[in-house]
């Protein structure tokens, strides 16, 4: 791949050149969303109770960044800067409840496990932060890559807080018994702490730790 | 080039992305929305006949198998008198709710399998975030839970939103033996923080164990159940009869005969 990266100005490129994955893997780790940028720490709190929720929140996210990233993308060359926020708020909304309301209608059940976070995902700063950083400069196909990338790094963090928390907190893994009741019988306890939302911050923060431990390049000069 | 940034290019570009967002919308809406409700009103019978045989069907199964074991419902007010002309399957409780206290009407539907007959009371209620809604069965004896669900709109994943969980409902179930009434004084059904009542108590049989971290809730279950259950209270008591005194019978006909 190493010579094709040389081929990206070209006019025929490969589908996906180093560059391109790149926007897929640094949002993974040296660029996550929410352990280095600090974007979407709100429904870290929020979603992360269960790890089933989690899930969904995490494919919904995926989607709204993904497709908010094209659409921005595609018109950013038409959109007064004076107002490109409101714009941004417009599209990402519109998205959401075009989402919000095919669930409604195709799929009540997962509709009813998400209820209030499908609205959420717009408020969600990842969204917004990825529109104002990267689509609004780049062209369709990199910004959708850059979506699903921000997307994926999200849900690494939301899905790995919510393990944690649902083990430590209901002795479950998406709702299945982990620590047996015998554990229970022999004085073990639920920690009533994981359930409410500073340990997810307090997750996110040891993660963050481990994170800067093992990748030099996160600390900062000074 | 156009100017970007000129007031009259700003107003367009905003005006013309409204309205095509606004026009898209409308049609999501509407292909949307037929589907949406059908859902909802299969949602409701699936509520209402698995509170009453205290199983969970599916959508589906409850959507045929309504008709044939729901026969009769009513619907009366705060007094406990029956209200005529009114549907209980339809009733809005969002909209009752909103009355004041004399004039809230209340649903109540009869389930009949053969000699078996149990109440299920439509009840709604207030959240942490939104509203909550259930469905509690009662046995023919007017005393005894046999089952209840519930539901809710938007309550916190992993602590409110577990009033739905099997976990929370099983405690309502007939085996568990929570009594509506004490020596035919109204009791009605509390839900309290675990270990505020010991289990080993008589008061237990009117007590169920809150969610913890779902106080809110919980408080807010508690309430939506003595509510509906008072008002019961007051139509039986109209209709003269004691509970758990007598088998009682509600139903207009009672010869109706089951196929």
């Amino acid at each position: 791949m190493s010579t094709e990266s040389i081929a990206i100005e070209k006019e025929r490129k490969p589908l996906f050149t180093t560059k391109d994955r790149k926007l897929i893997t640094d949002p993974l780790n040296d660029d996550n969303p929410i352990t280095v940028q600090v974007l979407g720490i709100c429904s870290a709190l929020a979603v992360t109770v269960q790890v089933k929720p989690a899930l969904f929140m995490c494919l919904g996210v995926i989607f709204v960044v993904a497709m908010g990233n094209f659409v921005i993308s595609l018109i950013r060359n038409f959109i007064p800067s004076r107002v490109r926020i409101i714009v941004q708020l417009v599209v990402v909304a519109a998205l959401v409840t075009v989402v919000d309301q095919a669930l409604k209608a195709y799929a009540y059940d997962v509709s009813k496990e998400l209820s209030v976070f499908v609205g959420l995902i717009i408020t969600n700063c990842i969204v917004m932060g990825r529109l104002e950083a990267f689509a609004l400069a780049n062209k369709p196909g990199p910004s959708v890559l850059d979506g699903i990338g921000n997307g994926l790094g999200y849900s690494l963090i939301l899905v790995a807080v919510a393990v944690v928390r649902e083990l430590l907190g209901s002795g479950s893994i998406l709702g299945f018994p982990i620590i047996g009741q015998w554990a229970l019988d022999l004085g073990y306890k639920h920690n009533g702490l994981f359930v409410l939302p500073p340990m997810a911050l307090i997750m996110v923060g040891i993660i963050i730790w481990i994170q800067r431990s093992k990748n030099q390049k996160l600390i900062e000069a000074n | 080039m156009v100017n970007k940034e000129s007031n009259s290019y700003t107003l367009i570009f905003s005006a013309v992305l409204v309205v095509l967002v606004g026009v898209l919308l409308t049609v999501v809406f509407e292909i949307t929305n037929k589907p949406y409700e059908k859902s909802v009103e299969m949602e409701k019978r699936q509520n209402i006949l698995s509170a009453a045989m205290g199983k969970t069907l599916t959508r589906e199964e409850a959507d045929q198998m309504f008709v044939q074991y729901i026969k009769e419902s009513k619907v009366y007010n705060s007094a406990g008198e029956e209200v005529q002309g009114q549907d209980a399957f339809t009733l809005d409780l969002s909209k009752e709710l909103k009355k004041p206290e004399a004039e809230q009407l209340y649903p109540m539907f009869i389930f009949q399998d053969g000699s078996t007959v149990r109440y299920i009371l439509g009840m709604r209620g207030t959240g942490l975030w939104g509203p909550i809604w259930g469905y509690i069965a009662i046995e023919s004896d007017l005393n005894s839970v046999f089952y209840a669900n519930f539901d809710h709109k938007g309550e916190t994943p992993g602590l409110g939103a577990e009033i739905k969980q099997a976990i929370f409902q099983d405690q309502f179930a007939l085996t568990k033996g929570k009594k509506i009434y004490e020596n035919n004084e109204f009791r009605g059904v509390l839900v309290e923080k675990k270990g505020k009542t010991s289990e080993t108590s008589e008061e237990y049989k009117h007590v169920v164990n809150g969610i913890s971290g779902g106080t809110i809730t919980s408080d807010g279950v508690s309430n939506m159940l003595q509510k509906y259950l008072k008002a019961f209270d007051a139509y039986i008591k109209k209709a003269g009869i004691a509970p758990a005194t007598q088998q009682a019978n509600l139903q207009t006909n009672a010869s109706n005969q089951q196929p």
